[in-house]
């Protein structure tokens, strides 16, 4: 049986280095290289969409100030991309992601002049909500949830449940294309005339419906994005059901294959219905139907020619039946990554791992009965309300249960604080901030105060931004000797997230106190018309500063991901000593379908670290 | 390493790959069309008149269209049993059957659409007729997705039959499982649409 699969695997072997450049590392059906792609092509997405937003605290921190730099912008990019690629002068990868930096520079300059969007430097309110829109459905839709699901599961999930690959190779391949696609969409909207799309990432109608070009554009992006899901979340969730490997029952599985699982459930069933509203929306802009126009609504001094019938609420319905649970697919694979960094740095096996699995299957139900906690203002009545309230009450609860787990998981643990730990710590806290700063929005009677205030936008990115792409940090400094074989600059590591961290709450910590005096979110200008929020304006510089000196502690993380890949390769398949099947495979596996040396089997849990009697303090999940 | 069960099924799930991967698409597409049928119901109910849908719409062209495409549901079904009985020759009778209904099935369809137009009838004039364009338009589209994969079947793709039979076997099964849940739709459509 061995000498069979091994002769097997040499075979397969040779009949991958056979291939081209372009079939192994551009339309690779393999998924360690659809992983890669994703995760490049992601955080480069997310560096797009913070510089966008640099802007914009920019323009509420110095209302119609010139940009500082104006005159600068392309020297400063130059020197920039010079920088990046001084970082590191390998081949290929190093080109390709090169060639990135230069297009984004180029974009950023191309945004940051022009007359339709920044006459001598001074932003126009119309490109203010362009880069407001284009920066929530970047960072989620072509950031984080490709980084999370796309990178990280389809790197590491086969990986750890020792499968050769994932079910449908080529359906995988087309969804990381799909993606790209869709993502080129988005951005080139910015150069479609009227600019890119300017609703907000809700794109609520009736102002979307009436908006410029680039809300097709936009919305067609979205059809791209979710197809590209679709196929993703049916790979993901065949794959372990079906390929697991001998042994990996359901409750042997590691954390974060759960959560993998339940969010690509949650992909599969919440993303049709936006479909579903692009679609009508598609409609209503390009057809001249009117879903969501109602009668008789005036624009621009004249009566708008609607058809009649449609409401704007439904809408709301349709949007927030995907984007609630959406919330779920942001942080669910981060909870599963910090599961594992946690376990593995505190040598102890997770506290109550079958409570946490319970808790994200149930989550993954009520996700979808609380959607319309997002709409108390809409005034859609006070039963209707209740029930929402109660369900939001409800979902808290299983959320709690995974941090308390966490924390529980803490005590006692021999804690090793690398880099990976560090960022897992953090999350606790952080992600604990976010959470119950949402506790008030889940009642109506809070909610219609703070609605649409910046506490809204403090609490939604305590969840997202330092919660998880913390954890997102966390796994690709976990990861990264699996992928590329070496480890990550401590040091470095360590200035980066210390940097962030701190910058973090100096960022979002104001928008709470902002939000509770009542400072209005998607403002052009500050509020500066609101006499009661003058004593917190000044805030916006403090928030505004924090994510300009944030943006520089980013740059030691690029500068390490470049460095780090020169250093000498290391032997050690498990830098950690982790028990999870990922680790047994070979560093950086070989970039053909077949993962493992030989066909793993699996004997006992998923963390089993410190068992009593043992000579190691671990023991990997296929040792019997 | 081979990526195991794309013949065979795995004897704790009792499935082969594509078969839960088509349940799981089927899955999802459940929540598209469901999300259309909601958005229905929401705008039926809140609208202070809704025609009934004869006034617009051609009953008996289908009620033609409806029998033609389960029709093609019992043919798809009778291929992929010839080539459970190893007949591959029926095999190509009953999936050239199904793809002429389905080809039947747009030309009714186009003949509608056209008759709508030449009388004025857009998706703009009302909420009414612009439902009933984005749904029979996104169930044509799975007709024509459907078309495309069943001919490919027919054609290029059966030469598989002749050395992995049973992966073949396999393929025409998930594609008549697409095709029912077209025709499924189609029979929510007709009442819905047609006849309330």
């Amino acid at each position: 049986m061995k000498s069979t699969t091994q002769s097997n695997n040499k075979t397969h072997h040779e009949e991958h280095s056979e291939l081209n450049f372009w079939k192994k590392y551009i339309f690779s059906t393999d998924h360690k290289v659809i992983g890669i792609q994703y995760g490049i092509t992601s955080l480069l997405f997310l560096l797009l969409g913070f510089m966008l937003v640099m802007m914009m605290r920019w323009q509420i921190a110095y209302p119609e100030q010139q940009f500082p730099l104006y005159n600068f912008l392309i020297p400063f990019g130059v020197i920039g991309v010079i920088i990046m690629f001084i970082g590191g002068l390998q081949p290929k990868l190093n080109t390709v992601v090169g060639v990135c930096i230069i297009a984004l520079t180029g974009l950023f300059w191309y945004l940051g002049t022009g007359e339709e969007r920044m006459p001598e430097g001074i932003m126009l309110p119309e490109f203010y909500n362009q880069l407001g829109a284009m920066h929530g459905t970047i960072m989620v839709f072509l950031g984080v949830v490709p980084l999370a699901v796309g990178a990280f599961g389809n790197y590491v999930m086969p990986l750890q449940i020792g499968a050769p690959d994932m079910a449908f190779p080529k359906l995988n391949m087309a969804s990381y294309w799909v993606y790209f696609i869709g993502g080129v969409i988005m951005i080139a909207s910015f150069f479609v005339p009227g600019g890119a799309a300017n609703s907000g990432w809700t794109s609520y109608p009736p102002l979307a419906n009436i908006a410029t070009t680039g809300q097709t554009w936009w919305l067609l992006g979205m059809v791209f994005l979710i197809t590209s899901s679709l196929l993703g979340s049916v790979n993901f969730i065949v794959t372990i059901i079906q390929l697991r490997a001998t042994g990996l029952t359901f409750m042997r599985l590691p954390f974060f294959v759960w959560t993998q699982f339940i969010t690509s459930f949650l992909l599969l069933l919440a993303f049709p219905p936006l479909e579903v509203a692009g679609i009508l929306q598609l409609m209503d802009r390009v057809a001249g139907t009117s879903f969501f126009m109602p009668s008789g609504l005036v624009v621009s001094g004249q009566i708008f020619p609607a058809t009649g019938g449609g409401t704007p609420i439904l809408w709301q319905h349709l949007f927030w039946f995907l984007a609630h649970p959406e919330v779920y697919v942001l942080i669910l694979p981060a909870m599963g990554i910090i599961a594992e960094v946690i376990a593995n740095n505190t040598r102890r096996p997770l506290w109550g791992y079958k409570y946490m699995v319970y808790s994200i299957i149930f989550l993954c139900f009520i996700s979808f009965i609380v959607w319309a906690h997002h709409m108390y203002i809409t005034g859609m009545g006070t039963k209707i309300s209740a029930f929402f309230q109660t369900t939001t009450m409800i979902i808290s609860v299983p959320s709690i249960v995974i941090l308390s787990s966490l924390f529980v998981s803490l005590y006692g643990g021999s804690i090793r604080f690398n880099t990976p730990m560090l960022f897992a710590l953090a999350f606790l806290p952080m992600f604990g901030i976010g959470g119950l700063t949402g506790l008030p929005l889940g009642l109506s009677t809070s909610d219609i105060h703070l609605h649409d205030t910046y506490y809204v936008i403090g609490h939604f990115h305590y969840v997202v931004a330092p919660g998880t792409i913390f954890a997102l940090f966390a796994g690709i400094y976990f990861w990264y000797p699996k992928i590329t074989g070496r480890i990550l600059n401590e040091t470095l590591g360590k200035i980066h997230f210390w940097g962030s961290f701190v910058c973090m709450n100096f960022i979002f910590f104001p928008m709470l106190i902002q939000g509770l005096q009542g400072v209005a979110r998607r403002m052009y200008d500050g509020g500066q018309q609101y006499a009661h929020t003058q004593n917190v304006l000044y805030l916006n510089e403090v928030m505004s500063i924090a994510a300009w000196v944030m943006a520089v502690f980013q740059v030691f993380f690029i500068i390490n991901m470049f460095i780090s890949l020169r250093k000498e390769k290391q032997t050690d398949t498990n830098p950690w000593k982790a028990t999870t099947l990922d680790w047994t495979a070979t560093t950086s596996p070989p970039l053909a379908h077949g993962n493992f040396e030989t066909v793993p089997e699996v004997y006992c849990e998923a963390y089993e670290y410190s068992v009593p009697g043992d000579a190691q303090d671990f023991k990997p999940q296929n040792k019997q | 390493m081979e990526i195991p069960y794309t013949i065979e099924t795995r004897h704790d799930t009792g499935l082969y790959n594509a078969k839960l991967g088509i349940w799981l698409f089927l899955a999802s597409e459940v929540m598209l069309f469901g999300g259309l049928f909601a958005s229905y119901i929401l705008l039926r109910t809140g609208a202070s008149e809704w025609p009934h849908g004869s006034t617009y719409l051609n009953i008996p062209l289908a009620t033609l269209n409806t029998v033609v495409l389960i029709a093609s549901s019992v043919t798809m079904v009778m291929s992929w049993a010839s080539l459970m009985m190893n007949e591959f020759k029926k095999f190509k009778i009953y999936m050239g059957i199904t793809i002429l209904c389905g080809f039947l099935f747009l030309i009714v369809k186009y003949f509608e659409y056209s008759a709508k137009f030449e009388h004025g009838y857009f998706p703009s004039n009302n909420t009414f007729l612009a439902i009933y364009f984005t749904l029979t338009g996104l169930h044509g589209l799975h007709v024509i997705g459907g078309i495309v994969v069943n001919s490919y079947f027919w054609g290029a793709g059966s030469k598989m039959w002749f050395f992995q039979p049973k992966r073949f076997t396999n393929r025409i099964e998930i594609a008549g499982l697409y095709w029912h849940f077209v025709d499924l739709v189609w029979i929510f459509l007709f009442p819905v649409l047609y006849l309330l």
